[in-house]
């Protein structure tokens, strides 16, 4: 054996390791193009979202600032931009915050209950939170306040970071010691979406939660994402609905319903763009008719966002329509039939029925839709450009804007910051949603 | 009378007057639909005059159709044909993108399915952290030799010191939820470093640059749709493969893969649809040579207004072959998503 190794070629050894690993080589190559397509470049971008770019003679020059271009992001000059303005909040604000933080901390103490957190472990828990919320924002301070220029100041942020990590380390040992890992995220994850919450109470809404708001671009992306994937959702199952009954024509439904899907989204943005137009569109003589051709829906915010909302439904409408069709169509069809002989009613079936069916399906589904719609560019880009103002800025585009500016840097932090938003809702909502639908059903 | 127009002929059945409310509801959607892709055909066979005097319907009735789109667009005296060169592209770069997507990751999901993997997060760490050293160390110009040679030492004294150190390991859901999990990245996170990167490595404007960066969208996708399909294949087959002494290879290429085909059309196709339509990604790194048919139709804005009728051409051009190729496919695109939705 060992004398057949040694006068192997360079190719044999080859086809020895090709035939003994299979379970590498098939896994290794998404790992390495997930590793240098996205984990380093996000490396490199927290660097970058860290610096300040300047272009000069023959090339550019990165220097490190710092959070300055997130502390520009969340309360200098792109505040506004951003997050929006913030409105008086009316008593009707107040009272949805209130709700809304209710229910979550009414989730938390059953959460705990239902895991039989020791009381200690919860002592734990909240004293590691209230460390953490008293120790990280002084933290923070110093960085800001350090001086632009000082040599020392990514030794500074080292050092701060070494700190933090062995905090933190430490407290999530003790913590995971005593079985409170669970409360300790639940409690920041709560702290988070809090901050969202009043953030949309403040900016969006005009009128009814707050007085003289107005939405920034994160604000648009979740109108887009929440407002689109909802009609996006009902539109499909509704469609999906009727095809799966027993009707002629199935098939044909099913083809046409699938085209808008096929078309670029650029495309999608310059059709709507002639599609709502009130004088010269398709519908102009239905806008005579009721007495709206004066109006041109890119004027004001709402009629902006709903030709962008409008574009986008169309276009989803038939991912959501496809997939709940395939899903509607595994309901069997022997139950249904032995439900109908027992008497029960379209509701009945519906909801005991097909509704448990489709549901472990409808989370993915829009789950999937969410996180796509967030990085919504192409439509609003294109039918509004963002406007009027910048009513139908949605992040991405806020964050192509800058790179147009060429302020790489700050493009670079709030690409991060969109990245942690999005981050953030697809684990609350696989949290929450996932596991509470596969539970109940 | 009135009363039977509400009575289900037969407990299975739907009644007259729910079949009349379904059609009705289906025509008027199929209507939505239809409509704009009317408007897209009717106003690229029109002049600016016919666009800029009203909503004009029907041709020959309503106005008289043109062909000057075609003739400005693909046989211009001045400019020649520039629809040609991204159209190829547009052809090469999504088909290029969505096999190599559908190859790497229906192997990597059939992995994830059929072996077991225990890495150690320590290792995985070090790895991650020692590669992104050596990868840093590059761009910001050491050469390439150089930090390689950093970065696998540093790995070794790492991994041989604090990395054996941690206990537990990652199972095959937390590789899968990873790798799914990169679908969540908003491309503009990204896009700074990779452009950088293509630079130093000479892809920017290649279509090969291209076609890696729409495979590593599209990945996940795959990942996700295919390992639920896999999942639904029974194991007993390859099994019987197995004790006939065919290689994992073989099992995978002969068996698993035609077994699959359902699935790996659906994906493909919607796979094919996401690349071809690509358009941020594209914005960034492609220049006159690899322009896509994205954004030579965003380009048609230009200095002098849209250019309807060229917009309309374009996009119509663009959607052809899509169309044709699901309308053959049809019946896989049901059936293939079913198995993996279902389960979700």
């Amino acid at each position: 054996m060992q004398s057949q190794n040694a006068g192997e070629t360079l190719q044999d050894r080859m086809i020895r390791l090709w035939n003994a690993s299979p379970r590498f080589i098939f896994l290794s190559p998404s790992i390495l193009f997930v590793l240098f397509l996205s984990i380093f470049p996000l490396v490199a971008s927290l660097y970058l979202s860290m610096s300040r770019i300047r272009f000069v003679k023959g090339g550019f020059e990165i220097t490190f600032i710092g959070v300055r271009n997130y502390e520009k992001l969340l309360s200098g000059s792109q505040e506004r931009h951003f997050l929006g303005k913030y409105g008086e909040v009316t008593p009707q604000g107040y009272a949805v915050l209130i709700i809304l933080v209710s229910l979550m901390l009414i989730m938390l103490v059953r959460y705990c209950l239902r895991e039989k957190i020791k009381p200690y472990g919860l002592i734990a828990a909240s004293a590691f939170v209230v460390a953490a919320n008293r120790f990280v924002p002084p933290l923070v301070n110093t960085l800001r306040e350090a001086d632009v220029s000082a040599e020392g100041l990514g030794s500074l942020y080292i050092e701060t970071f070494l700190k933090l990590a062995v905090g933190i380390g430490i407290g999530l040992y003790i913590v995971n010691k005593l079985d409170a890992l669970g409360v300790v995220l639940r409690v920041i994850s709560i702290l988070f979406a809090t901050r969202i919450i009043w953030l949309l109470i403040r900016t969006m809404s005009e009128g009814g939660l707050n007085e003289g708001g107005l939405p920034g671009t994160i604000g648009v992306t979740m109108i887009f994402a929440f407002g689109g994937v909802f009609f996006q959702y009902i539109f499909g199952l509704m469609l999906a609905m009727l095809v799966t009954q027993n009707l002629a024509g199935k098939r044909f439904f099913r083809i046409i319903f699938l085209l808008p899907m096929m078309i670029t989204p650029v495309g999608i943005g310059f059709l709507f763009r002639m599609v709502t137009n009130t004088v010269l569109g398709p519908i102009a003589p239905l806008w005579k008719f009721v007495g709206l051709s004066e109006v041109t829906w890119a004027e004001t915010a709402f009629g902006a966002r709903t030709a962008v909302m409008v574009g986008d439904i169309w276009q989803w409408t038939p991912f959501m329509f496809i997939i709940l069709l395939a899903a509607l169509e595994g309901v069997s069809r022997d139950q249904v039939e032995a439900s109908l002989v027992d008497g029960a009613n379209s509701f009945q079936i519906f909801r005991y029925i097909v509704l448990p069916h489709i549901l472990p399906v409808s989370t993915t589904l829009i789950l999937i839709r969410l996180i796509e719609a967030f990085k919504i560019i192409d439509m609003p880009q294109v039918l509004t450009y963002g406007g009027p103002g910048t009513a139908t800025e949605s992040t991405t585009l806020h964050v192509y804007n800058l790179w147009r500016a060429i302020d790489l840097g700050t493009s670079a932090a709030l690409a991060y910051l969109l990245l942690i938003v999005v981050t953030f809702i697809a684990l609350t909502y696989v949290n929450f949603f996932r596991r509470r639908v596969l539970e109940n059903l | 009378m009135i009363r039977q127009f509400f009575i289900r002929p037969n407990p299975f059945a739907i009644s007259p007057a729910r079949k009349i409310f379904s059609y009705s509801l289906l025509i008027f959607w199929t209507i939505v639909t239809l409509l704009p892709f009317y408007w897209l055909v009717v106003t690229a066979f029109k002049l600016p005059i016919d666009v800029s005097t009203g909503p004009k319907y029907v041709p020959y009735v309503d106005y008289k159709p043109d062909t000057h789109a075609f003739d400005d667009l693909l046989f211009s005296d001045v400019a020649g044909n520039f629809v040609t060169r991204p159209y190829i592209n547009t052809i090469v770069v999504a088909s290029g993108s969505s096999a190599l997507a559908l190859l790497i990751g229906s192997t990597a999901a059939y992995a994830l399915t059929r072996f077991e993997y225990r890495p150690k997060p320590g290792l995985v760490l070090t790895l991650a952290l020692s590669v992104g050293l050596g990868a840093y160390l590059y761009v910001q110009g050491l050469s390439m030799i150089l930090s390689g040679v950093v970065a696998i030492a540093v790995y070794a004294l790492i991994a041989q010191t604090i990395g054996r150190r941690f206990k537990g390991s990652l199972g095959n859901s937390d590789i899968a939820f990873w790798l799914v999990s990169q679908r969540m990245l908003p491309p503009v996170a990204v896009i700074v470093p990779i452009y950088v990167m293509y630079q130093n490595l000479g892809l920017l404007n290649t279509r090969l640059g291209l076609i890696v960066a729409y495979t590593a969208v599209n990945l996940p996708l795959v990942v996700w749709f295919m390992r639920d399909y896999f999942q639904a294949i029974p194991i007993e087959l390859e099994e019987s493969a197995f004790i006939d002494g065919a290689s994992q290879y073989q099992v995978l290429w002969r068996i698993v893969m035609p077994l699959a085909a359902p699935g790996l059309i659906a994906t493909g196709i919607i796979v094919l649809i996401f690349a071809w339509n690509e358009y941020t990604l594209a914005l960034f790194l492609t220049g006159a040579d690899t322009q896509t048919m994205p954004i030579l139709v965003a380009a048609q804005n230009a200095t002098r207004g849209p250019q309807w009728w060229s917009i309309s051409l374009l996009v119509l051009m663009m959607v052809a072959p899509i169309v044709l190729l699901s309308a053959l496919l049809e019946r896989f695109i049901a059936s293939g998503i079913l198995l993996g939705a279902v389960k979700g």
